[in-house]
């Protein structure tokens, strides 16, 4: 195993799989020459092609239903966007063409298809440019949304997306490309979809957890040891299909649980788990399910501002310490 | 064979003239008469002829006919609530689809919008199968999932059926992109109503069509109403093939009332496409005569100016050639009225008697790799 960035772990899942398929093809924006606004993609137009590796006009909905189209008649594309705040303009084509087609043609159109980019807060941004937008894409049954929080499951993750039949959403936490963790050498390694993994085991509270805030969860729980808490952290990477099964045998463990995420809470990912666990685990439940989620605003330019509006270590420490009933 | 257009391709006004297509100047001094019109239509049609052989002229007629009655019956079926949800004709353009879809191979590929009753039969699907896709039964093209606006046929490479006006466009820009990727020389037809060409998906593609030099022919087919607005009403520059040149695009303006010249700016357009990679953009001029769906009373056109389109029924005007190049004789159209009826009438029967969608259909199909969260 060794030792390399989120950015790398990406960036070698999408090189293994375009030597692996030559169906496979990546496109978007900056992608080839300028080797990828965020450089997930460096070296790949070099080693793969003009054909293979494509850079787009600043056209998001003609591209990604392009890539659709070529979808329909076999090709397997990869689209990146430069974030996905860009994917805004993009969302006819990924919600009324991809997500429907198999359906609406009765079985005869699949469309495999990954939309993958850096999404969620980024570093004083402002609005347009620093939003979590996984809620909108989990919305749609013929979609699947992926949020890898460490380089292993990026990589394994993304490899999953690239074979998987059906469109994935992949989103890539702009903060967390830096991000340094150990990754399976294997070429045959993968994560698998819709499979949640259980970041650190505990007995007395869960804290679910995505992307961004598992880093920070985890720090929550080494807080909360301290004080006698013993936290189970779960981070579902795939947030459709939900693997609910994993969060809910935690809670019949644990009987509390905290939902962290950096979205916005209302019609967010952390309510529908928290409806979920109300649904089958309310007989488990010692106290109601506690919500952390960004703030219910657009976010803010300003450092102080910015920092308030993305929960943080303390906050998560807090909600566990009222599900436990500590206060 | 016909000298390649150079590039960057574009029609010019002497090859067009050359082909015998019906300049904008022409469609604009004809419009204020259509008596004059139809006779234009007419003879330019019978040159034409003489270059489609027999068989051809005779199975493009056929399939018009049968659109034309296979929509009638939809109608009917529609009023007496067989049929459900929207559904638009395409009574009065169908030479635009059956002009253009004979021109291609079997494998080339078809998309088009909510709009593509005709287009579907005329790509190769049965009748029966797009009736009963109407019907919303489990022997429909989608099997009941899709109805009027969604056909499909993977078997005939149709692909669709788009409700979103102007969703195809890329669509169908990604399929051709796929040809060339894969190094096939399949051309890709993309039809769309004017009213999407407002759209920025409509601009978007085409600006990556010819970047890329894709395999795409665009045909908007310019019936000149989206719903009750009219062309003048929602388009600020109202000369469509003239928008191509924003693209460098080749752009042909056509008649679309004659199924033949719709044919020949096709042929055109697949040369370049097949041989080049090379996109084209048709403007074919039609009109419908029906309301935009069935729902529609359509009080924002006069019977005037209706009916003065129907003077030049695309259908009337091919059967007019036919009969006076003696291609077809009183009695061959009586028989192919006769066998297109009950085509229509086997359709209808076949989608009555087909049976609905099981209710397990309702979760079928929604992933090609369905994941039961949790299982490694
Ligand atoms: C994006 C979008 N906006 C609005 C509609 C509703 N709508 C359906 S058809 C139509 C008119 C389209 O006209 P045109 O493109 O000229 O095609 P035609 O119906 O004349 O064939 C409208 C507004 C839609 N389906 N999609
Ligand atoms: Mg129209």
């Amino acid at each position: 195993m060794a030792v390399v960035t989120m950015r790398e772990a990406l960036n070698q899942a999408l090189r293994e799989e375009m030597l692996r398929d030559e169906n496979v093809f990546l496109m978007g924006e900056e992608v080839a020459a300028y080797q990828g606004a965020y450089k997930v993609t460096k070296g790949l137009l070099e080693e793969l092609g003009g054909k293979r590796v494509i850079d787009t006009p600043i056209t998001e909905l003609a591209f990604a239903g392009l890539g659709v189209g070529a979808a329909m008649v076999g090709l397997r594309p990869i689209v990146e966007f430069m974030t996905f705040n860009f994917s805004i303009l993009a969302t006819d084509q990924i919600i009324n063409s991809a997500a429907k087609m198999l359906y609406m043609s009765g079985g005869q159109f699949k469309i495999p298809i990954v939309f993958r980019g850096p999404g969620g807060s980024a570093f004083q941004v402002s609005s347009q440019h620093s939003q979590a937008l996984e809620s909108w894409f989990a919305y749609f049954p013929g979609l699947k949304v992926v949020m890898p929080s460490t380089p292993a499951d990026a990589k394994g993750l993304l490899k999953s997306a690239i074979r998987d039949d059906d469109p994935v959403i992949f989103i890539e936490q702009e903060r967390m490309y830096g991000n340094k963790g150990e990754v399976p050498d294997d070429a045959d390694f993968i994560v698998p979809l819709g499979v949640a993994d259980i970041k650190r085991e505990g007995t007395d509270a869960t804290i679910v957890a995505r992307s961004l805030m598992v880093p920070v969860a985890l720090k929550a729980a080494e807080v909360l040891e301290k004080e006698g808490v013993s936290c189970e952290v779960i981070d579902p990477r795939t947030i459709r299909p939900l693997d609910i099964g994993t969060i809910v045998d935690s809670v019949k463990k644990t009987n509390r649980v905290v939902v962290a995420e950096e979205s916005h809470p209302f019609c967010g990912v952390a309510a529908e788990i928290s409806s979920e666990i109300m649904e089958r685990a309310f007989d488990y439940l010692d106290a109601p399910v506690k919500r952390v989620s960004g703030a219910d605003v657009p976010m803010p330019y300003a450092k102080n501002l910015e920092d308030l509006a993305i929960p943080n270590v303390d906050q998560i420490v807090a909600a566990v310490r009222q599900v436990a009933y500590l206060d | 064979m016909r000298k390649r257009t150079p590039e960057p391709a574009r029609v010019g006004a002497e090859d067009t003239s050359a082909t015998g297509v019906m300049d904008q100047e022409m469609a604009e001094t004809a419009a204020g008469s259509p008596s004059q019109q139809t006779r234009d239509v007419k003879s330019a049609q019978k040159n034409r002829l003489a270059d489609v052989d027999r068989e051809t002229l005779i199975s493009i007629y056929r399939q018009m006919l049968l659109v034309r009655r296979f929509e009638e019956k939809s109608a009917e079926a529609y009023s007496s609530g067989k049929i459900g949800g929207f559904c638009h004709l395409y009574i009065g353009q169908e030479a635009v689809a059956i002009g253009a879809i004979s021109a291609i191979r079997k494998d080339d590929y078809v998309l088009t919008s909510y709009r593509e009753h005709a287009h579907a039969i005329a790509k190769g699907m049965s009748p029966e199968s797009v009736m009963a896709e109407l019907y919303g039964k489990s022997t429909g093209c989608s099997r009941g999932k899709g109805g009027s606006m969604h056909m499909f046929d993977k078997d005939v490479n149709f692909l669709g059926g788009h409700a979103i006006v102007g969703g195809q466009i890329p669509l169908a820009t990604g399929v051709a992109f796929a040809s060339k990727y894969k190094g096939t020389d399949q051309v890709t037809l993309c039809f769309f109503g004017e009213a999407a060409v407002n759209q920025g998906a409509f601009h978007e593609s085409l600006n990556m069509a010819q970047l890329w030099k894709l395999p795409c022919i665009y045909i908007c087919e310019n019936n000149q109403y989206g719903m009750g607005t009219s062309l003048e009403r929602a388009m600020s520059s109202q000369d469509i093939s003239q928008k191509a040149r924003a693209y460098d695009i080749a752009a042909e303006f056509v008649d679309g009332m004659d199924v033949l010249a719709v044919r020949e700016a096709t042929q055109r357009a697949i040369e370049r496409a097949r041989k080049d990679y090379l996109p084209t953009l048709l403007e074919v001029r039609t009109y419908r005569f029906m309301g935009h769906s069935m729902s529609d009373p359509g009080n924002y056109r006069t019977r005037a100016e209706i009916e003065r389109h129907q003077e030049r029924d695309p259908i009337k005007l091919f059967s007019a050639s036919l009969k006076e190049e003696g291609v077809l004789t009183d009695s061959e159209f009586q028989s192919i009225e006769a066998e297109v009826k009950e085509q229509v009438e086997q359709a209808v029967r076949f989608a009555e008697e087909s049976p609905l969608p099981a209710p397990e259909e309702l979760f079928t199909d929604v992933y090609a790799n369905p994941i039961e969260p949790g299982k490694h």
